[in-house]
């Protein structure tokens, strides 16, 4: 069970022959395993997620999935950092929308979405229009209707990144707790460390483009975790190290540029 | 309604009421020529005159059902085209040339090439005013289509949706607004252009009865169809705004 990315290369054609955004990405991945996939900004992380998603072919490579077909269920659902949220639905409907893809009729679909608003603290925001929401209570609309699917992977896109510090903290506890009450498959992408670290079993470090992974880190943190959890000496220093490459990854595009 | 919507609003009433007030001074006094410039007064007395004798509401009807059935003669492929150079950059390379070109002519000035294809009659009226309001309508539809945010299409495509799906739940929602603007330049457009035909060649309509006025120096039923084509503008943008409130409650609501 699982996934693996084989040698996953992606070249944008230009004039003069192409630009190449992924170099021979590969990892491998397990059932109800949590990913942060982190790298300098235009490494083509958010690249490769649109290729796990199957939004985008890669050039070369492959992405092998290892699981059984289960019929009506999909097989993955994205969560964008915004503009995921569609402005024209209400709050219930937009929940609601990956089970209506799926012909689920309208008073069943409402019924569960309305189910898994509630934990979200959406409830009273039903009927809203997506402009009446801040750009937290989104982020939690696109989560839930994530989760309400019930996808065999969950892919994330810096879905906090344009949040501002004490949402993020808040968010990120409450994806925290329905991970642990759902342990799916994730790959998250993120350019904030101490996110990765939090959250993830595994962060991937990805170099500068074309993107490779450079090297990968476990974090033995116990579950469920705590918002502080980040500060214990052993992970200091992990955070560190990953530090240390991603300052040498961001020099090397700095100097690519120049 | 807000309190500083209210507060425009009735200042639009007093700014209004002024500039009524103004002119009827100074026609009264004899300031500007009183044949020339009636004052409102006498105009609103000859709207009631024209209204009584059934003259007004013959012509006001002449006038509306041009403009509705030349906006939906011309509106409905419009919004079609539109759709389709919207969504595919195919149709948009074949046909924008064609757009880029037809659009910028007077439509008035194709009346006579008109007239000679469809003959001198109703036919080749509404196909004029059709063909005015065909362009406003086309490139809002389009425009509005292409403004609608990608990753909108990824996250539909990624929960499924095939592409009559995603042309009910992202692409006709997500262009309404521009469609909205666009139908209401679409319909004043149709409104100016009906005018002007009738002007030329009509036998009824606001724009018959303002020529006819004229060419007897009735000056002040002159003003009064200038008044009505006024009116019919007015109720183009309430019907606009009833269709906006009623269509696209998600916009954030901007006082207009």
């Amino acid at each position: 069970m699982g996934f693996s990315c084989h040698d996953v290369g992606l070249v944008y054609p230009t004039r003069d022959g192409g630009l190449a955004a992924l170099d021979k990405v590969s990892f491998d991945q397990k059932d109800e395993e949590f990913l942060c996939i982190v790298g300098p900004s235009g490494c083509g992380k958010s690249t490769l997620l649109k290729i796990i998603a199957g939004l985008m072919a890669p050039t070369s490579g492959k992405i092998v999935l290892r699981r059984t077909s289960e019929k009506g269920r999909p097989l993955n659902s994205l969560v964008f950092q915004e503009h995921g949220v569609f402005p024209w639905m209400s709050v219930l409907d937009n929940a609601a929308i990956g089970l209506e893809m799926q012909g689920v009729s309208k008073e069943e679909r409402h019924r569960r979405a309305r189910a898994f608003l509630q934990p979200f603290g959406l409830s009273q925001f039903a009927s809203r229009y997506s402009h009446e929401l801040s750009v937290g209570m989104r982020q939690r609309v696109a989560i839930a209707r994530a989760f309400l699917t019930d996808p065999y992977m969950l892919l994330m896109d810096e879905p906090f990144g344009s949040l501002d510090a004490m949402t993020k903290l808040i968010l990120q506890k409450e994806l925290l707790r329905i991970w642990e009450e759902h342990k799916k498959l994730v790959v998250y992408v993120t350019h904030d460390l101490d996110e990765a670290v939090l959250l993830a079993d595994r962060v991937l470090i990805m170099t500068g483009r074309p993107g490779r992974i450079r090297e990968e880190f476990s974090i033995p943190l116990p579950r469920p975790r705590q918002l502080n959890d980040g500060n214990r000496p052993e992970i200091l220093r992990i955070k560190e190290r990953i530090w240390a490459i991603l300052e040498e990854e961001m020099g090397k595009s700095l100097e690519a540029a120049s | 309604m807000s309190r500083r919507a209210e507060r425009s609003t009735w200042l639009t009433i007093l700014l209004f009421a002024i500039a009524l007030g103004g002119w009827e001074v100074v026609s009264r006094t004899g300031v500007l020529p009183p044949f020339f410039f009636p004052p409102p007064s006498v105009i609103a007395v000859t709207l009631k005159r024209l209204l009584l004798s059934g003259e007004l509401l013959e012509h006001l009807g002449a006038t509306l059902g041009r403009v509705v059935f030349g906006f939906l003669l011309g509106g409905i492929p419009a919004y079609l085209i539109g759709m389709w150079m919207g969504c595919s950059p195919d149709a948009r390379r074949l046909l924008d040339p064609f757009v880029a070109a037809l659009h910028p002519v007077p439509k008035i000035s194709m009346l006579p090439i008109i007239m000679i294809v469809l003959g001198v009659g109703s036919t080749a009226r509404i196909a004029v005013i059709a063909l005015s309001t065909f362009f406003p309508l086309l490139i809002n539809t389009m425009a509005g289509v292409r403004q609608i945010h990608p990753i909108y299409f990824e996250v539909a495509r990624n929960y499924g949706a095939g592409r009559l799906q995603i042309l009910r739940k992202v692409v006709i929602p997500g262009s309404l607004p521009f469609v909205l603007a666009g139908a209401r330049v679409a319909l004043n457009v149709a409104l100016s252009l009906t005018i002007a035909v009738e002007l030329i060649t009509a036998d009824h309509g606001i724009g018959k009865m303002i020529w006819l006025a004229w060419q007897t120096l009735r000056i002040e039923d002159v003003y009064a169809g200038v008044v009505m084509a006024a009116a019919i503008g007015l109720g183009i943008r309430a019907v606009i705004q009833f269709l906006t409130h009623r269509l696209v409650p998600w916009q954030v609501e901007t006082h207009s």
